[in-house]
Formats: structure tokens, sequence, C-alpha cells
């Protein structure tokens, strides 16, 4: 009895050390990006390393700018957020559509929206590239937005969460006369803000974050986003890796940032979408 | 009469709300898959791309010639080992560190939580840069540490079977996350009247994790192994970014394979004919995994 209860008293701070090693070990990398993107160029390649930057530098942020494109790739990845937020606009007219409308064959739509989430990207990298080719549309902007807009899988959870709205309140907002786009901004939006809410960091991240798209429509460097830049960035100063980790912890801090102010949206918005 | 109407405008009103978002899916997924379909018979490539009249339909030439191709063997291989490390790896951590973290509900634990998490929504070629001098052969911090304990150097990305190694260590790192969420969600949801009973029952801890929580969180680890195995066959950004499938294509998966194909190689019918064969091993082994399912809830 008496080592049970000794064992009780120890156990918690033995899991929280156990997570205090794991989380040191998980978060390394960043630690290490943004350590060295402090450093000079010369002080990355020394031996031992240094875990704190001896004389700290901002030269690798400026180079960013100055030397590189990285203002252009930050104007070409605020455009691509900006559209996937219409996207997300789109997203939620259609899961309010399909959860608040009657109408024949909704339900066999709504099956071809879910069925299109298990088709692998690689299925349709190709011929969507040969239909943009046909349209004209290869290294455009329109061209990497365009197939990115809709998402089946944002359909889905506004239609989830829109299925809870009352259809009565709908109805009354309907007979006092308010036309169906007025009910949709003004009464629909607000009651669904925490929804939006979670699919709006959801979309910020992966618009932030879009790689392979652009990489295979864009063929300027005016087109590129920050994640293609980087890339680019780290064929081109293979050995300069105080300017390639400036450059990763461009990309990862505004998210981690993000993160952290809105942690409890996107822990709960995975929760919705994995087990409902 | 009325009724009529009223349906009329909700069909009406309906197919404005949901038209542009299913038109967009229309388009770029439904219609693509059938023009998939039809030019993985086709030698379709740059020539046939200027000029429609130099494409011929070669009926199942481009999947013999799959067949016979070493380097799309290699890529299967190597994408079974990838997923054959990765998956268990990826279950186990996520299910670990999620039960850790259901320990208490403290900011500690919040924290934590947090940094777990934080891998899997940062960018991958930032994560890919990082991890790329992470492993640096002499200036890597990896085999700095490894220095200190007297490890020889590691060739972290440059030999075949260890680059392979490198790059699940890297997509577990980055897969965590959601899983562990998903999981942490399961475990909430478990209600505190069982962990009661069991203890009444004079269960202890082992007995409890054994025979009451994770026989629980069956449907969690269910949903859990066939999302991460459908992700995991298609293992493509680690190697695209840091090996480019090298070296000796010893980290090319099939993914990989169908992208360089695609668009280095311009061999778009080739390529096509490679993703739907991805696309039918992702259809069987999921499927597979349903009928499993069915028979172990029958007991």
């Amino acid at each position: 009895m008496e080592s049970r209860s000794f064992l009780q008293k120890i156990e918690k701070p033995v899991v929280a050390l156990f997570l205090i090693a794991g989380g040191v070990l998980v978060s390394i990398p960043f630690l290490w990006m943004i350590s060295s993107s402090f450093k000079q160029e010369s002080d990355v390649l020394n031996i031992p390393p240094q875990l704190i930057p001896s004389n700290p530098t901002f030269d690798n942020y400026i180079n960013l700018f100055l030397s590189l494109n990285f203002g252009v790739y930050l104007k070409n990845t605020l455009i691509i957020v900006f559209f996937s937020f219409i996207g997300l606009l789109l997203n939620a007219m259609a899961g309010y559509g399909f959860a608040k409308f009657k109408f024949k064959g909704k339900e066999k739509l709504f099956y071809i929206v879910l069925a299109t989430m298990m088709i692998p990207a690689q299925v349709t990298m190709i011929p969507v590239y040969l239909l943009l080719n046909e349209m004209g549309l290869t290294n455009t902007m329109a061209g990497i937005i365009l197939p990115g807009l809709a998402v089946a899988f944002s359909i889905f959870l506004f239609r989830q969460f829109m299925t809870t709205i009352p259809t009565d309140l709908i109805e009354a907002a309907r007979l006092d006369g308010a036309g169906e786009f007025y009910i949709f901004f003004k009464l629909i939006i607000p009651i669904a803000k925490p929804i939006f809410a979670v699919q709006g960091i959801l979309t910020f991240i992966g618009a932030w974050n879009s790689f392979l798209w652009p990489l295979i429509i864009a063929n300027d460097e005016s087109l590129y986003t920050l994640s293609v830049g980087l890339s680019l960035l780290q064929g081109q100063y293979a050995n300069n890796y105080a300017l390639q980790m400036a450059g990763a912890a461009f990309m990862v801090v505004p998210i981690v940032i993000i993160f952290a102010f809105f942690q409890k949206y996107i822990v709960e918005g995975f929760t919705m979408s994995g087990l409902k | 009469m009325r009724s009529i109407i009223k349906n009329a405008n909700q069909a009406k009103h309906g197919l404005m709300f949901i038209a542009p978002a299913v038109l967009i899916l229309v388009v770029f997924s439904i219609i693509p898959i059938l023009i998939a379909f039809f030019i993985s018979f086709t030698d379709l490539n740059l020539k046939g791309l200027a000029d429609w009249s130099n494409i011929q339909f070669i009926g199942f030439e481009n999947y013999v010639d799959l067949f016979s191709d070493e380097l799309f063997h290699k890529s299967i291989f190597n994408t079974v080992f990838y997923v054959l490390i990765g998956v268990p790896l990826v279950i186990i951590f996520s299910l670990g560190i999620a039960l850790l973290l259901n320990y208490g509900t403290s900011k500690l634990f919040t924290f934590f939580r947090a940094v777990y998490y934080m891998p899997s929504i940062t960018n991958i070629i930032a994560v890919a840069v990082v991890w790329g001098y992470l492993y640096n052969t002499e200036y890597g911090l990896f085999n700095y540490l490894l220095s200190l304990l007297s490890v020889e150097k590691i060739p972290w990305l440059t030999d075949p079977t260890i680059a392979k190694l490198s790059l699940i260590i890297l997509a577990v790192w980055k897969g965590i996350g959601i899983n562990m969420i998903i999981f942490l969600a399961a475990l909430q949801g478990i209600p505190k009247s069982y962990y009661e009973a069991a203890r009444i029952d004079g269960a202890n801890r082992i007995q409890v994790l054994f025979n009451v929580t994770i026989p629980l969180l069956r449907y969690a680890t269910f949903f859990v192994t066939v999302t991460t195995l459908i992700g995991w066959m298609q293992f493509f950004e680690e190697p695209f970014v840091m090996t480019d499938g090298g070296p000796l294509d010893g980290t090319i998966s099939i993914a990989l394979f169908i992208y360089k194909n695609g668009f280095q190689f311009s061999e778009f019918g080739y390529a096509a004919a490679g993703s739907f064969i991805l696309f039918l091993i992702i259809i069987i082994t999921t499927l597979v995994q349903f009928k499993l399912r069915k028979s172990d809830t029958e007991y």
C-alpha cells in the first residue's frame, strides 16, 4: 500500500518530466533555426556550433529583402491568402446550400463532393495542369489560385455546422421579406462565427504554406510564393545556412504567432473534423 | 400551389449557393480524373501538348511499361518501406504523447500540447531547409551532438537506407501533431465512470490502460490508421525537397516518381498511368482495412 501511494505521488511529476524532455526534443529544430538565423554567415559553420550567436546580426533578414526577392514572394503569398479567403466564402455558401435547402439530387451532389476528398493529388495534378494550359492560365496568378478555391473538406465542415442552425430562424427572416443573400450575410455568418474562425485559420495556414501548385504553374520568379522562393534559395545558397535559416524563420514565425493566439480554435477544428 | 412555388424557390436558391464551389470542384477534381484515365492510355508528352494530332492511343502500353520499369519498382519498394516503418511510429508516438498529455489540464500541459502540435502546421519547405542543416554531415547539429557521445559521423542524407530513415524521422516529427489531437479528443470523451468501475474492480494502471482505455480508443485508432496510411502512401514532399529522390534513387517514392515523369520529363501519359496504380493501391489498402475492422467488431 505504501509503495503505491509513493508511486501515485511521483506519477504526475514523472509524466511532466517526460513531456518536457520530449517537448525540448521536438523543439530543437525550431530553436536551432531561430538561433542560427541571427548568426554571421561564417559562424554557422563553426565546430563546435554556438548555441547562442556570439555576434548576433539582423543582416540575414535584411538580405532576404535587399539581395533576394522576398518582398515579391511575400506579396504573391498574401495575394494567394486573400483569394483563398474568397474561396472560403464560396465554401461556406456551398455548405449553407447543402445544409438548409431542399432540391433534387442534393444528396448525390454532396456525395460527389465528399468523394473528391479521396482523390490523391498526384492523380489530378497532371490533368489540371493540362486544363490550365489549354485555358492559357499557366504562369499566371489565376492559374495558381483557381484550382484551390473550392475545398471539399471545408464545404463538409460548413455543412455539418450549418445543419445545426434552426430552420425557423431562416423562415422568420424570409417572412420579414429578407433576400437570400441578406439572410446569408446578416444572419447565417454571424451565427456561424466559430466555424469561420476555425476555417479562417486553417485557410490562412494552407495558403501561407502553399508550395506545390505555385511551383508547377509559375515559371517566372515574379509569381513565386515564399515557399517556392525559399526552396530556390536553398538551391542557390546551399552553404549559407544563416540566410536559409532566416528565410525559414520568416515563414515559420508568423504561423507560430497565429497559432499561439488561436490555439484553442485550431485544436477544436481538428477535433470537430476528426471525429464526426 | 404555394408549396410548389416554395419548392422551386428552394431549389433555385440552393443551387445558387452551391454552384460556384461545386462548379470549381467539378472542373478541377472530377473532370481531371476522367482526363487522367483517358491520357493514361495515350503517349501524351510535350509534342502531343503542342499539337494534339501527335497523340497516339497506345492501349495498356504505359501500364505494361511501368511493370518492367526498375525505377518504378524501386519507388514502390521505398514507399512500402516508408509506410511500414513510418505509420506504426506515428501511431505509437501520437497515442503515447496523447496519453501523457491527458494526465493533467494545467498550463504546463496546454503549453506542451501546443509544442507537440507545432511541427504539423509549419511549412514543409521551411522544415526541410532546417532539417537539411541539422542533418548536414560536417556542420550539422545532430552529428555534433553525437560526436559528444563519441559516435562516428552519420551520413544522414547520403546513404540510400539511412536517407530513407532520416526522411521518416522528419515525417514522424511532422505527423504526430494532428493525430495526437485526435487521440486526445477521444481520450477526453471516455466517461470517468468507466475508470471508477475498473478501480473498484481492483484493476491496476496497466490493466486499465490495456483493458479499458485502448479498446475504447478503437474508433480513433482506426481513423488515425486509415488517414495516416493514405497520407504516407502519397509520401512526396520530404524526398522532393530534401533529396530529390537520391542518393541512387534510394528515397524516390511513388508520388515523386509520378511528379518527375509528369513535370520533369513531360511524359504525361506515363505519369497518369503511374498515378492510377497509386490510386488503386490506396483504394485497395483502405478497403482491406474497412473489411478487417468489420470482422474485428463481430465478436
